[in-house]
């Protein structure tokens, strides 16, 4: 029997591989992006499983708005890519350090 | 009454903004960028019509509205009114810099306008799913301001930085609310407050969230370890688009951490009261430190946000509602700073036509542009917390909220951290009145930035004392609010 552990476990696995995703790539910058989908996807499989497990669909509802939100970002992301790569010709991560931090 | 229609009344600002983004939006595709200054009117008058109808709410009452997930009391209207004011001056202060940097786009004052509506959705949130939605309405309009001059590479890596650290915070935060919400079975504040109060002992998933989500607030106030973007982003955004990162977002995350917090969690005060110091610490002397080697006046400033979030978290730290007042009173006078501070280098130019970064570019500026000079000066000095000026009554505030917390160390920690900002601050009043005049400055900011400027510093000066007993009372009350609903 699959239980709520078990997709918490998932959820947090995908979350650490995004996580790692953002900060370890180092070669483009859409990597980036499908790393914050999948820490998105994360958050997502914890609200609907915690909203099965409870009976309730506060979780699902949210998991609706999450999604949405989600592609409004991603829509976003792109577009100052496409700027960003427009300016620069490249989209390596390395090559982003015109101002140093 | 029908309750959709008695919603609406209440988020009163909040409809005034969604209605007049979209009428705005919907001219400036007709009109195209040559209605820049027109549509910069339009939006400065309908955040005036906000406001106004935000002082039409009855004062001192809670009202809630949308099934509960929109709370309109004291403390939200307290930090709407800063929202809006440092919009406007965000909107008009940009329109000598938009008009001839080939980046006067009709979209700066519609996307300031969907900020604002973000961030005032932010104050008044009382649900996970509210606060949410507000915090992604500003940061998206954000990502897109901070790459507003588009043909710049700096301005559009700065746009990539921040959406990539940005929805990073993001995604952190939703899954400190996904834990929240598993472990509590609830998203609203008050909800999350029974069950952590009714608890017998502590949760560690809702521990473990609460950690979450103060890591994803703490990026959006750029507070030590999470500003790794706020340098940078501030140097690369065009010099408005800054001024105004610096100021109306960091009230509106403040307000929303410290709503969150206090409200939602206020029976785990011990847990994240830690979490906060270490927190305030860090930035303070970060804050501090990394401003010493900066040659470009943005970054500066960058890093005296960063320091100033830490000042204002000491507020926060002492859980009190003598602490929350003292943030509320902090927010509003560095509000007043900051942006006087970006006024007086939007103010100026370069002879060659380069806009002003390098501190170097200031030098003998009191020769050139004395009135300029004097305003600067009030600002940084007021930065710095020198006692006559108005900087250094909320610092004060916050420090003896600490002190009556029984956190003397924090307080030390800030004077200490406090004392090494003001070597920065100092140098740039020294650059600008002993140095010798070096890259030939001239002015051509508008009449209105000038009126700002003046009105930015005299409220920093001290005649700005008479000032304090409104904006504390008013402060208090918007504290004592936050604790009631906690208590």
């Amino acid at each position: 029997m699959i239980g709520l552990s078990h997709y918490l476990t998932v959820s947090a696995a995908l979350f650490v591989l995004g996580v790692l995703g953002i900060f370890i790539n180092r070669k483009n910058v859409i990597i980036i992006l499908m790393s914050i989908e999948l820490i998105l996807l994360a958050v997502n499989i914890n609200f609907v499983a915690f909203s099965a497990y409870l009976h309730q669909v506060h979780g699902q509802i949210f998991a609706m708005f999450v999604l949405t939100v989600a592609a409004g970002e991603a829509a976003i992301g792109l577009a100052i890519l496409v700027i960003y790569f427009r300016n620069r010709g490249t989209i390596a991560v390395d090559d982003a350090s015109v101002m140093k931090g | 009454m029908n309750p959709t229609f008695d919603s609406i009344r209440i988020a009163g600002p909040e409809a005034v903004l969604t209605a007049g983004a979209l009428v705005t939006l919907m001219i400036g595709t007709f009109t195209g960028d040559r209605g820049l200054r027109a549509l910069t009117y339009v939006a400065v008058l309908i955040l005036a019509i906000a406001g106004f109808s935000l002082m039409q709410a009855p004062a001192g009452v809670t009202q809630y509205a949308f099934g509960d997930f929109y709370v309109a009391d004291s403390f939200s209207s307290f930090l709407k009114v800063l929202i809006i004011g440092a919009a406007a001056a965000s909107m008009l202060l940009a329109l000598p810099y938009l008009g001839d940097a080939r980046t006067g786009r009709f979209e700066y004052p519609v996307l300031l306008m969907l900020a604002t509506l973000g961030m005032c959705m932010m104050v008044s949130a009382n649900d996970l799913l509210s606060l949410y939605i507000g915090l992604e309405l500003q940061s998206l309009a954000a990502y897109v301001l901070a790459a507003f001059h588009r043909g710049e590479s700096r301005s559009s890596e700065a746009g990539l930085k921040y959406f990539v650290l940005g929805a990073l915070a993001s995604g952190i935060l939703l899954y400190g609310v996904s834990l929240v919400y598993g472990f509590a079975g609830t998203t609203s504040f008050v909800g999350i407050s029974n069950v952590v109060a009714a608890a017998p002992a502590r949760s560690l998933g809702i521990l473990f969230g609460l950690v979450f989500i103060i890591s994803g607030l703490a990026f959006k106030i750029s507070a030590v370890p999470f500003h790794m973007w706020t340098p940078d982003v501030y140097e690369g955004a065009p010099t408005p688009v800054a001024a105004f990162f610096s100021a109306a977002p960091k009230a509106a995350a403040m307000g929303l951490l410290v709503r969150v917090l206090v409200v939602g969690f206020g029976a785990m005060a011990l847990d994240w009261q830690q979490i906060v110091i270490f927190l305030s610490i860090a930035s303070m002397l970060l804050g501090a430190v990394g401003a010493i080697g900066q040659s470009n006046i943005k970054r500066l400033l960058a890093y005296s946000s960063i320091a100033n979030v830490g000042f204002a978290l000491v507020g926060l730290s002492a859980a009190t509602p003598k602490g929350i007042e003292g943030l509320l009173f902090y927010l509003a006078v560095y509000l007043a700073m900051t942006l006087g501070s970006f006024l007086v280098l939007l103010q100026l130019r370069r002879a060659d036509g380069g806009p002003v970064e390098l501190m170097t570019d200031l030098s003998g500026l009191s020769k050139v542009r004395p009135g300029l000079a004097a305003a600067m000066a009030i600002f940084m000095f007021s930065l710095a917390g020198i006692p006559p000026l108005l900087g250094f009554w909320p610092k004060f505030a916050v420090f003896t909220a600490a002190v009556d917390a029984g956190l003397w160390p924090l307080a030390i920690i800030g004077v200490i951290a406090s004392v090494i900002g003001a070597y920065y601050y100092l140098r740039l009043v020294k650059i600008m009145y002993f140095d010798e005049a070096g890259v030939a400055v001239i002015s051509d900011g508008g009449r209105t930035n000038g009126a700002l400027i003046a009105a930015a510093a005299l409220f920093c000066s001290p005649i700005g004392m008479l000032a304090i007993t409104p904006i504390v009372s008013a402060a208090g009350r918007a504290a004592a609010v936050v604790f009631q609903v906690a208590g």
